[in-house]
């Protein structure tokens, strides 16, 4: 099979290596090729967070280029705009539609686009969004919001239910498993 | 048994299955992993060093004991160690050992990217670049025999792309390693004059036979494809490459980057029609061709600056196919911020309100540079700001002060504090004590009292340590407390002599630390005045000209508080931690 792009961006301290960890694991339950990139440090302190993940019969690239991902899934809704390079022509965008303001815009110096939505379909993207904040309240902590959206992105996969609990599990602290489990629940079925 | 490795994991990884017995290290991004994962080898005894100097020297006495020995850090971390690595080329090892470089171009979260490339070549030791984890894993066991057969300390180098993401490797067990004896022998271990002259040659003799088996090692290879075009290539660079040409291009795959072979290069460059050299950073390999005399393109095509990607790759070879579009609209940044409750907040707040020129240092604070806050002058490397201090000072600086993190002045900001005892000057250092090494992601250090496995263990005493170095006036203050912290830094600026300002309270993300409850706007009372605007704190935000609290983010860490002058935050009917 051809390589599969996907991009999971957004902000420094929503989860973004637990969820890339948790769609690591559940490519290697699969049994495919695959290379999931994560970025450490400074632009961890609520900045902008960009994950790779690649996978297939031969992977060679750790990164997706410009242009070449099929999904791109944003944990935020200005981050998705920001990322928007990334997808390939005819790609979808998976997002919350939760917004945090950066410094900029709390500062007053930057407006928060409106109808991104919107402006994504213009360019050609399937939008596909959900307000997971609200599903990862409902499952029980605002935590849960990287996982809701990891849910949401698994219809996208034709991996078992059960991959992704292993997935899970392996990934996922024993005491937050449930209320996880939950939360990736309520983001496949919204 | 195939598992999904980050890069540094595979490498940690590899060292455990070397048989590695010793790991000493100090973290730095994009290497911490490395170290953090080895820890979790019951095997291997792992510690925090508080350098990377002093890292790289407890992995050599470790390798002379007669166990294989591993020290990891970032490029930056390759200029501290640097004075030992060049002499530990002379003395060369006993049992193995292996220094890990990680590689930093795009500078993600360094104050520079410069390439270690040059450091292998100028220290006389081989280098090895593996281009995923696979290799990452495979590379550093193959180190360890190296490291041993030729006896000299080897470097595996990484760059983030290779040490950040994950990739398929196959684990193997750990291999069982008679202890080496040691032998006594001054002609070896003693780098005086008299038994350094002889070991140069040593040296040089051990790089020539390198270079010969760099001619030959499987990890040099030639992948024929269309002859049209010949790429030289190594690390993550070589997985761009394949992405976009796969079997249309020739490629030559350098794993062995130091020294480099010469009769293989002269080989592939007669097997293509066009020799091009795909590197990052500077023209390491490039330069090594045009030294054989080989018509070859490199830096001419590619950028000295910044990270490679294979988009990058094919537009410059002409053969880019797709671009992605962008959204037509003014997209605001999103910089990396001091997190809601950070105890640097009310510290940086302060000194901007004293309009004070700040020396600054490597860690969460740097971000004190940064709007709106922007009360930091400068920021060099580990320990800078105490020297900077003195020396601003000395030469008739006026309002300055310098701000340094705990582990930071353990690391390298003692050595300057030592001048500041020894040679006095009116210099008012502030180390900023969150009790832990926050940036690159909460490793303990020798301030906070635990090991690399959270273990109670020995504890440098910040203030006896000042005081040890000659200074007399020490001050502690809450930097949460405005009004204090204020007066305390005022006074000490205004004094005559050295002193140290401790700033104490720990990272609010450490486990230990409680959060308070969080905050609530009273919407009667505020004026919109904006006052709680210029702390830079990611909870407040303005809302219909009214300030209004995140409940999510706010940790109810009260700086806010003391700079409305309206009493609008409201403590009682904030929410609990966690509530929306």
């Amino acid at each position: 099979m051809e390589t599969r792009n996907i991009v999971i961006v957004g902000v420094g301290g929503q989860g973004s290596l637990l969820a890339c960890n948790l769609m690591g694991r559940a490519l290697m339950i699969e049994g495919y090729d695959a290379k999931v990139s994560e970025v450490h440090g400074m632009s961890q302190r609520g900045g902008s967070v960009v994950t790779y993940v690649r996978y297939g019969d031969k992977v060679y690239s750790p990164i997706v280029d410009d242009g070449q991902a099929e999904l791109l899934v944003s944990f935020e809704l200005l981050e998705a705009a920001r990322w928007f390079n990334v997808l390939a022509p005819g790609g979808t965008v998976v997002t919350n539609t939760q917004q945090i303001n950066p410094i900029p815009v709390i500062l007053g110096a930057a407006k928060y686009p409106e109808n991104l939505l919107g402006k994504f379909e213009d360019n050609g993207a399937k939008v596909d969004a959900i307000d997971a904040l609200a599903l990862a309240e409902k499952a029980g902590s605002s935590k849960t919001v990287n996982i809701v959206m990891m849910g949401r992105l698994s219809k996208y996969f034709p991996f078992s239910e059960e991959t992704w609990h292993k997935a899970l599990e392996q990934t996922v602290p024993p005491k937050f498993l449930e209320m996880n489990k939950k939360a990736f629940k309520l983001g496949a079925s919204a | 048994m195939k598992e999904l490795l980050l890069g540094n994991a595979a490498v940690a990884r590899g060292a455990w299955e070397a048989g590695v017995c010793l790991a000493s290290s100090y973290p730095g991004t994009p290497s911490t992993e490395i170290t953090a994962a080895i820890a979790k080898y019951d095997e291997i005894y792992t510690e925090w060093a508080p350098n990377e100097k002093v890292g790289m020297e407890v992995a050599w006495g470790a390798c002379l004991a007669g166990k294989r020995s591993f020290t990891g850090m970032k490029h930056v971390g390759l200029n501290v160690a640097a004075d030992t690595l060049f002499t530990i080329s002379y003395t060369g090892v006993n049992a193995g050992m292996v220094i890990a470089v990680a590689d930093e171009p795009g500078m993600h979260s360094s104050q520079n990217e410069q390439d270690s490339r040059h450091y292998a070549r100028a220290a006389k030791v081989p280098m090895l670049e593996p281009a995923d984890s696979a290799e990452c894993l495979e590379f550093t066991k193959l180190a360890y025999e190296l490291s041993e057969k030729y006896d000299t300390p080897i470097i595996v180098r990484l760059c983030t792309r290779i040490s950040h993401s994950q990739s398929v490797v196959k684990t193997e067990e750990r291999e069982k390693r008679p202890v080496k004896e040691y032998v006594k022998n001054p002609q070896k271990y003693v780098m005086m004059p008299t038994f350094a002259r002889p070991r140069h040659p040593i040296v040089e003799k051990r790089m020539s036979d390198l270079r010969a088996l760099s001619e030959k090692t499987e990890l040099n290879r030639i992948e024929l494809g269309g002859t049209d075009l010949g790429i030289i290539t190594s690390g993550t660079c070589y997985q761009y490459v394949k992405e976009v040409f796969g079997e249309k291009a020739s490629v030559l795959k350098l794993g062995f980057v130091h020294p480099l072979p010469e009769d293989l290069i002269i080989d592939f460059s007669k097997k293509v029609k066009r020799l091009v050299v795909v590197e990052e950073l500077d023209p390491f390999i490039e330069d090594h061709c045009k030294k054989l005399g080989l018509d070859v393109t490199g830096k001419d095509m590619f950028s000295l600056i910044g990270e490679l990607s294979p988009n990058i790759i094919a537009e410059k070879f002409g053969v880019l196919s797709s671009k992605g579009k962008t959204i037509e609209e003014d997209i605001p940044n999103r910089p990396p911020v001091m997190c809601a409750g950070c105890s640097h907040r009310g510290l940086f707040y302060v000194l901007s309100k004293l309009k004070a020129m700040v020396h600054g240092d490597i860690g969460c604070y740097t971000l004190g540079a940064t709007p709106p806050l922007n009360s930091m002058d400068t920021c060099v490397c580990m320990g800078a700001s105490i020297s900077g201090l003195h020396g601003f000072v000395r030469a008739g600086g006026k309002n300055a002060v310098c701000v340094i993190g705990d582990s930071t002045f353990a690391h390298m900001g003692i050595n300057g504090l030592i001048d500041i005892g020894y040679n006095q000057s009116d210099s008012t250092v502030i180390i900023a004590d969150n009790s832990i090494t926050g940036m690159t992601g909460h490793q303990e250090n020798p301030t906070t009292g635990f090991n690399i496995r959270g273990e109670k263990v020995g504890k440098m005493d910040i203030e006896m340590m000042c005081k040890a170095c000659g200074i007399e006036r020490i001050r502690t203050i809450d930097p949460n407390d405005l009004a204090e912290s204020e007066r305390v830094i005022k006074q000490e600026m205004n004094t005559p002599g050295a002193s140290v300002i401790i700033a104490k309270r720990p990272c609010m993300l450490l486990k230990s630390s409680k959060p308070a409850p969080a905050l609530n706007v009273d919407e009667g009372k505020c004026t919109g005045c904006t006052m709680c605007m210029k702390i830079g704190c990611p909870a407040i935000s303005m809302r219909d000209k009214k300030a209004s609290v995140n409940h999510t983010l706010c940790v109810g860490c009260n700086v806010c508080t003391q700079l409305c002058k309206f009493d609008a935050f409201d403590v009682k009917r904030g929410l609990k931690y966690g509530d929306s």
